[in-house]
C-alpha cells in the first residue's frame, strides 16, 4: 500500500463544482504528475459546508485550509507547499476581526463552535468510494446491530438515544419504526423509504449528505429495514439533484457489489435492497403522504392521517418515512451508543442538527451544532456576524413554514421546544438572517410567493386562503393597504394555520403571523405612512434629488431610461415622481451623492 | 354494538364506535354542514378527501388544531364542539373564502336553487366577502351531454371520485396545483376528446353549477311553437318515479299519469312511451340472445357469448372507448329510445300521413347519455336524426314549471296509442337488473314454450354492484350477470377479454348508480342515496301494479310484428332497430 505524504481534499460539493472544483482536480493531478510527485493523493470529497468561500482546498495530515482556490494557484500551492512545505498564505482564511490569516480550519470561527456528527464525513471521505467510508466504520453499525441486537433491542437503542425527526417535525424516530414494525404485524411488505425530496428554499442539508457520504444513508436504511422488517428500501430524491443522484446510485452498486445490500447481509440471514424514485420537485412531496402518492405515481397531494403510513403506506403497505439528515445519524448512534448521543443537546431534543446559514451574514454555508446552541452563536461566532456591519433585525428559521425571530430571541437555543415557543421552527434547518435594509413585509410576502406556489391545491385554506394573503400583503407593499386589510391578514392567517389540512397549509402563514407579531410597527408604517421603513417598497418610495448637493452636471438626466429627469445645466436638477420607474439608476450615476431614497 | 360516550357541544350521547364525528352528531340531530363530503349509502362509497375543511369541529386533546368531522372517528370520552366561536369564525372564513374565487352569478347559474354552496352560504349568513383578489378562470367546455364552466368548481373532487372511483373512466382529476388548481381531463383537453362517456355522474354529485347538463329546452320549445311540425315525445321509465321530486313529492311517487297529463298540456302531439320500446327491445334482444344460444348449443365455437346489454349508452361509448376488441360481444339491438325513434319516424310518420321531415320527436330520459346518443350517426337516415332532442327529467320538470302547471293539482291521463301502451318488463328497465329480468321473463316462455312458474327474479334486483344467478331454463343452465357503474363492468369486461372463465352467458351493464333511477338527468340526490332506494321500490311497485308483465304479451307489439316487422329479427327490424358499433379508443397522442 502507497504511503502518502499528503491528502489534498478538493470540495466536490455541488456549490464549489458550479466554481470550477472539478477543473481544479484534474489541474492538481496533472502538475504533480508533471512534476513526478507519486506520494500524494488528490480526492474529491462532498461539501466542507464553508460554502461562501469555495472552491475549498484542505491540505492534510497539516489540515491547512485554502479558500476561494483558482485553477491558476495550483501550481504555486503544489510548488509551495507540497515541494517546500510552506503555507501559500494569500489563499488561506483571514479572520475579520483579527484580520490574520488562520491556516487550520479548527480554529476558524466558523468551525470552532461546530459539532459534526451528521456531516462527519461530509469533505473527509470519498463518496465515491466504498473503502473509504469503511474505512471510517462505515457499515460498522449495520454489523453491529446485525449482530448484536434483536430487531426490538436495536428499536430500543434508538429510543433511547433521543433522535427526534431532522425533516422537520421532530417526531422521535426510534417511536416511529417501533410503529413501523408493530402495526402491522404480518404485513406482506414493508418499506424504508428516505425523504430526499429536499424543498426548502436556502436548504441544502440533504443533498450535502448525499453527495458527500452517501453510504450512511445506505446503511441507516439498511439497519431501519432490520428493525422495521422491511426488505425494501427506497429514496425519494428530486431530479434535481443530478450529482446526490449519480453518488447514491454509484453507492447503491457499490454495496451491492459489497454484499451490503441484497440476500444475506453479512452472512445474516437479511435481505434489504434500495431503489431510487425521482420526484419532480415539488414541495408538499416532502409531507411523507404525499412523497408517497407521488411514488405510486399518482397526483403528489397529501391524505388525511390516519391511516399513518406506518399503517398504509406505499402501495398499500406498511412504510416507514426518515429523511436524509435523520437517517445521517442512525450509524453513529449504534457506533457509539445512545448514551453518548442523548449526551449531545437539551433535555427533549438530543444531538445536533445541520443549518443551511444565508442572507445577510458573513460565513454563509452549511453548518452543525449542538441542539442548544443559541442563535446568537450560530450567527455571530459562526456566522461572523452581519454582513458589512449593518445591524442585525432578525432571523428566518424553518424555511418557508417557519418563523422570524428579533434581537429579543437571540439568545434561545435553538431546539425543538423553544423554538416553537418562540412561534418559529426548527423545520429542516433554514436559517436565514436579516439586516436592516430588509423590509419585514416583503420578507414574509417572499416566503408566501413560495407556498402558494407551492401548494397542492387540495384544501380550500390552503389553496386560496393563502392566495388571498399574499393579495393582502401585495396592496400593503404597493402602499394600497388598510387597517382592515390588517385584521383580515391577521384572521385569515390564524384560520389557515387552525383548518388546512396538512402541514405545508398549517405552517405557511408564519411568516406572516411572526412579523405581524414582532414586526407590527413596519406593517402600520406601510399602511398609516406609506413608507417603507427599510426603503425596500418600491411603490412607497420616491428618489429626491437634494438641491443643494447638485452641481447640475446631468449625468443622471442622461442615465435616466425614462427621462423623468430635468433641469438646466449647472443647476441642481429635479424628478418627475409620476415619470420615475424608481429603477435607482440615478443613486448609482450620482458622483455626488445628492440624491436620495426617501 | 360496540357503544362509546362522546360529548358533542356540552351534551354526552352514546354512539357507536367506529363511525365519524360528523355521523355520529347527524344520528343526534346535529347537522356539521359540509361540501365535499358525499356518502352514497346503497353502494357504500364515500368521497372524503377531507378537502373543504368546511366540518371543521374542535376537539379537545389532539394537537389543537381543528379537525375535519367528516374524516375523524369518534373515540371514548371525546369531547367536541361543532358551535364555538372559533369553529363559526373559522367555517364562515373558509365559506367567504370559497366565494371570493367564485363567480357569484347565482341568479344566471344553472344550479341556482340547487347549489350546495348558495345554501351554505345562505345558512351562515354570509353578507359579503372581505376578500378581493383575482378569480380563477378556465376555458368553457362542453360535450353534447355535459357542460363544464370550471370557474365555478370549488375542488371537492366528487366528480373526480365518481369518475375514476365508481366508473373507471378517469377523465376527471385534479391538474395545475394551488390557486389555478382545478379538476379537468388530462392535458386539459376538452371533455368530448377525452375517455369521458357522458354518463354524467360527474353532473349529478356536482355540488355546486361547475358541471351541468345542456339544456335543450329551447330547442323543444321552438318545436312545439311551430306548426308546421307533428312533435311526439317519448318518456323513458326511471322518469315516472322520480319527476315528482321536483314537485315537492315524496321520492318514490308514481307520477306517470300526472306526466302524460303534463306532457299534453305543454303541447305534444302524441305522448308516448319509451316503456313500449323497450318490450319492443327485449323482442328483438331477447330473439338475438336465445339465437346465439341456440349457435352455441349446436356446437358454433365462434359465437359470441356472453352476450351484453345495449340499452345504456354511456356503456356503449365506454365499450367502444375501452374494449374495440370485443365490439361483437353486445347485442346489436338499439336502445329503448332509438328504436322509439326508428318506430316514430319510418312507421308511424307514414301511419298518419306526416313527412318524416315534419316529425320531431322528443324523449324524455333520466340520463345525460341519452343526449349524445341521439347525435349517432347510425341512429338516423344520414339526413335527420330519429330522436331531434332528448331532454332530461330535470328539465322536463322547468319546462312543466315555466308553462304554469302544477303537476301535482294534474288529472292521471293515459299515454296516446298505439306506442303507448306497456308492461311490467318495460317499466322495470329503470333499475339496475330489470333488463335481465325482462329478457328472462320473455326468453324463457319463447324458449321453452311454457309459462314461468314465478315471474320475479329476485336474484338479479338490489343495490348490488355485480350481481349473479344461474336461471334454470328447461334444464338449459343460463348464467347470468347484472351490474352497474362501468368500474363493475370493466371487471366483467376484463373477465370476457380472459376468455369468460365464469362462462356467463348473458350481461346486463349500466352505467348508473342503481340503473336509470339513479341517472344523471334525474332530480339531484345530493348525496341521499335513501332517495335512490325509493325510486327503485317504486319501479317494482308498478310494475307489480300492471296487468301484463311480459314483453311478448303486449297487444301493440304484437300488432306491430304482425303489421310491420313481420319478426323479430326481420330484416326490416335489423334496418331499422338494430344498430353497429365502433372503435372510438382514445389515443394519448391524439388529445391536444
Amino acid at each position: 500500500m502507497t504511503h502518502y505524504r499528503f491528502h489534498i481534499l478538493c470540495c466536490g460539493g455541488t456549490g464549489c463544482k458550479a466554481s470550477n472544483s472539478a477543473g481544479i482536480v484534474r489541474k492538481f493531478e496533472a502538475v504533480l504528475k508533471e512534476k513526478n510527485i507519486n506520494d500524494v493523493q488528490v480526492i474529491t470529497t462532498g461539501c466542507f459546508g464553508f460554502c461562501e468561500k469555495g472552491p475549498i482546498v484542505k491540505i492534510l495530515p497539516d489540515n491547512t485550509f485554502y479558500v476561494q482556490v483558482k485553477e491558476e494557484d495550483v501550481e504555486n500551492i503544489v510548488n509551495e507547499h507540497i515541494i517546500k512545505g510552506r503555507k501559500v498564505e494569500r489563499l488561506l482564511y483571514t479572520d475579520p476581526k483579527a484580520n490574520a490569516h488562520i491556516a487550520d480550519s479548527k480554529h476558524m470561527g466558523f468551525y470552532k463552535k461546530q459539532m459534526r456528527v451528521a456531516l462527519r464525513n461530509c469533505g473527509f471521505i470519498n463518496p465515491e468510494d466504498i473503502r473509504e467510508y469503511i474505512a471510517r466504520d462505515g457499515y460498522a453499525a449495520l454489523g453491529k446491530v446485525l449482530d448484536e441486537m434483536t430487531p426490538e433491542q436495536a428499536i430500543e437503542e434508538m429510543k433511547k438515544s433521543g433522535l427526534r425527526g431532522r425533516g422537520g417535525a421532530g417526531f422521535p424516530t426510534g417511536k416511529k419504526w417501533e410503529l413501523a414494525r408493530t402495526l402491522v404485524p404480518n404485513a406482506e411488505q414493508k418499506y424504508v423509504i428516505c425523504n430526499a425530496d429536499e424543498g426548502d428554499p436556502g436548504a441544502f442539508m440533504d443533498r450535502s449528505i448525499l453527495e458527500g457520504d452517501p453510504h450512511s444513508i445506505i446503511e441507516a436504511m439498511a439497519i431501519c429495514g432490520y428493525c422495521i422488517g422491511a426488505t425494501k428500501g427506497l429514496v425519494y430524491i428530486r431530479a434535481e439533484y443530478p450529482l446526490a443522484i449519480r453518488r447514491l446510485q454509484i453507492a447503491i452498486d457499490q454495496a451491492r457489489e459489497y454484499g451490503l445490500l441484497g440476500k444475506d447481509i453479512l452472512g445474516k440471514d437479511f435481505e434489504f435492497d434500495i431503489e431510487l424514485r425521482y420526484g419532480a420537485g415539488a414541495f408538499v412531496c416532502g409531507e411523507e403522504t404525499a412523497l408517497i402518492h407521488s411514488m405510486e405515481g399518482q397526483r403528489g397531494e397529501p391524505t388525511i392521517k390516519p391511516p399513518f403510513p406506518a399503517v398504509k403506506g406505499y402501495n398499500g403497505m406498511p412504510s416507514n418515512v426518515n429523511n436524509v439528515e435523520t437517517f445521517a445519524n442512525v450509524p453513529v448512534i449504534y457506533l457509539k451508543g445512545a448514551d453518548w448521543f442523548s449526551k449531545i443537546g437539551t433535555e427533549k431534543s438530543k444531538g445536533t442538527k445541520v443549518f443551511a446559514l444565508a442572507g445577510k451574514i458573513n460565513n454563509v454555508g452549511l453548518i452543525e451544532v449542538p441542539m442548544g446552541t443559541t442563535l446568537r452563536e450560530i450567527i455571530y461566532e459562526i456566522g461572523g456576524g452581519i454582513k458589512g456591519g449593518k445591524k442585525f433585525k432578525a432571523v428566518q428559521t424553518g424555511g418557508p413554514s417557519g418563523g422570524c425571530l428579533t434581537e429579543k430571541h437571540l439568545d434561545t437555543p435553538v431546539d425543538y421546544e423553544s423554538l416553537a415557543a418562540a412561534k418559529s421552527i426548527m423545520g429542516s434547518g433554514g436559517m436565514i438572517v436579516m439586516d436592516e435594509d430588509n423590509c419585514m413585509v416583503s420578507i414574509a410576502k417572499f416566503y408566501l410567493d413560495f407556498t402558494v406556489d407551492e401548494s397542492c391545491g387540495k384544501c380550500t385554506p390552503c389553496r386560496v386562503g393563502n392566495k388571498r394573503m399574499n393579495e393582502i400583503l401585495d396592496k400593503i407593499i404597493k402602499g394600497n393597504g388598510t387597517m382592515e386589510d390588517l385584521d383580515t391578514l391577521k384572521n385569515l392567517a390564524n384560520v389557515i394555520k387552525d383548518t388546512a389540512l396538512c402541514g405545508l397549509g398549517q405552517t405557511a402563514p408564519n411568516p406572516v403571523i411572526s412579523t405581524l407579531d414582532n414586526f407590527y410597527d413596519e406593517y402600520l408604517a406601510h399602511v398609516k405612512d406609506k413608507k417603507c421603513p427599510a426603503g425596500q417598497c418600491k411603490d412607497l418610495l420616491s428618489y429626491v434629488i437634494n438641491p443643494e448637493k447638485c452641481i447640475g452636471c446631468t449625468a443622471c438626466a442622461r442615465k435616466c431610461p425614462v427621462n423623468a429627469i430635468t433641469g438646466v445645466v449647472k443647476q441642481p436638477q429635479t424628478i418627475d415622481q409620476e415619470k420615475c420607474i424608481k429603477c435607482g439608476t440615478c443613486i448609482d450615476t450620482c458622483k455626488f451623492g445628492a440624491i436620495s431614497k426617501q | 354494538m360496540d357503544m362509546i360516550k362522546i360529548t358533542i357541544d356540552g351534551r354526552v350521547y352514546e354512539v357507536e364506535n367506529g363511525i365519524t364525528v360528523l355521523e355520529a352528531a347527524k344520528r343526534n340531530g346535529i347537522k356539521i354542514p359540509t361540501l365535499c363530503h358525499m356518502n352514497l349509502k346503497p353502494i357504500n362509497f364515500v368521497n372524503k378527501p377531507a378537502s373543504c375543511r368546511v366540518c371543521v369541529v374542535e376537539m379537545e386533546g389532539g394537537k389543537g388544531n381543528l379537525v375535519p368531522a367528516c374524516a375523524t372517528d369518534v373515540r371514548d370520552g371525546m369531547v367536541i364542539k361543532t358551535t364555538s366561536a372559533r369553529v363559526l369564525n373559522a367555517r364562515k372564513t373558509i365559506v367567504e373564502l370559497l366565494l371570493s374565487d367564485h363567480p357569484n352569478d347565482c341568479l344566471q347559474c344553472a344550479k341556482s336553487g340547487d347549489c350546495e354552496l348558495q345554501s351554505l352560504a345562505a345558512t351562515l349568513g354570509i353578507r359579503e366577502i372581505p376578500f378581493k383578489g383575482i378569480q380563477s378562470t378556465y376555458k368553457k367546455d362542453s360535450t353534447l351531454s355535459v357542460y363544464r364552466d370550471v370557474d365555478k368548481c370549488i375542488m371537492c373532487r366528487r366528480c373526480e371520485s365518481m369518475c375514476s372511483n365508481i366508473q373507471s373512466v378517469g377523465a376527471l382529476s385534479a391538474v395545475h396545483r394551488g390557486f389555478p388548481a382545478v379538476v379537468a381531463p388530462a392535458f386539459e383537453a376538452a371533455l368530448g376528446e377525452s375517455s369521458c362517456v357522458n354518463c354524467g355522474q360527474c353532473v349529478q354529485v356536482c355540488p355546486v353549477g361547475a358541471l351541468t347538463l345542456v339544456d335543450n329546452i329551447g330547442d323543444v320549445v321552438k318545436a312545439l311553437n311551430d306548426p308546421t311540425k307533428t312533435v311526439v315525445v317519448q318518456t323513458a321509465p326511471a322518469v315516472r318515479v322520480a319527476l315528482g321530486e321536483e314537485f315537492g313529492m315524496e321520492p318514490g311517487t308514481i307520477v306517470t299519469g300526472k306526466m302524460a297529463a303534463a306532457l299534453r298540456r305543454l303541447g305534444f302531439n302524441y305522448v308516448f312511451d319509451t316503456d313500449w320500446s323497450a318490450d319492443l327491445t327485449i323482442m328483438e334482444e331477447g330473439t338475438e340472445f336465445l339465437g346465439r344460444v341456440k349457435k352455441f348449443l349446436a356446437g358454433d365455437k365462434d359465437v359470441k357469448l356472453p352476450l351484453f346489454t345495449s340499452c345504456c349508452p354511456a356503456w356503449v361509448t365506454f365499450y367502444e372507448k375501452n374494449f374495440p376488441d370485443l365490439l361483437d360481444y353486445p347485442s346489436t339491438a338499439k336502445s329503448p329510445q332509438g328504436m322509439f325513434g326508428a318506430v316514430a319516424k319510418n312507421y308511424f310518420a307514414n301511419k298518419i300521413g306526416v313527412k318524416r321531415e315534419d316529425m320531431v320527436v322528443v324523449s324524455i330520459m333520466p340520463c345525460l347519455a341519452k343526449k349524445s346518443e341521439v347525435a349517432r350517426p347510425e341512429l338516423g337516415n344520414g339526413k335527420d336524426q330519429d330522436v331531434d332532442f332528448s331532454l332530461t327529467t330535470r328539465e322536463l320538470a322547468h319546462m312543466i314549471k315555466q308553462y304554469n302547471i302544477d303537476l301535482k293539482e294534474l288529472p292521471e291521463e293515459d299515454f296516446d296509442s298505439p306506442l303507448g301502451q306497456s308492461t311490467g318488463a318495460a317499466v322495470i328497465f329503470g333499475a339496475t337488473g330489470g333488463v335481465m329480468e325482462a329478457a328472462l321473463r320473455t326468453a324463457y316462455e319463447v324458449y321453452t314454450g311454457k309459462t314461468l312458474p314465478k315471474i320475479d327474479f329476485m336474484e338479479v334486483r338490489g343495490f348490488d354492484g355485480i350481481k349473479e344467478a344461474v336461471i334454470d331454463v328447461n334444464g338449459l343452465p343460463v348464467k347470468v350477470a347484472v351490474c352497474y357503474g362501468l368500474a363493475n363492468a370493466r371487471k366483467l369486461m376484463e373477465e370476457v377479454r380472459a376468455g369468460n372463465p365464469n362462462g356467463y352467458h348473458f350481461i346486463e351493464v349500466m352505467a348508473c348508480t342503481g340503473g336509470c333511477i339513479g341517472g344523471a338527468g334525474q332530480p339531484y340526490h345530493h348525496g341521499n342515496g335513501d332517495i335512490l332506494v325509493k325510486r327503485m321500490e317504486a319501479i317494482y311497485r308498478e310494475d307489480a301494479g300492471k296487468p301484463i308483465r311480459k314483453s311478448h304479451e303486449n297487444p301493440d307489439i304484437i300488432a306491430i310484428y304482425k303489421e310491420y316487422y313481420g319478426e323479430p329479427n326481420s330484416h326490416l327490424a335489423h334496418e331499422q332497430l338494430h344498430t353497429h358499433y365502433i372503435d372510438k379508443s382514445v389515443k394519448i397522442e391524439e388529445v391536444k
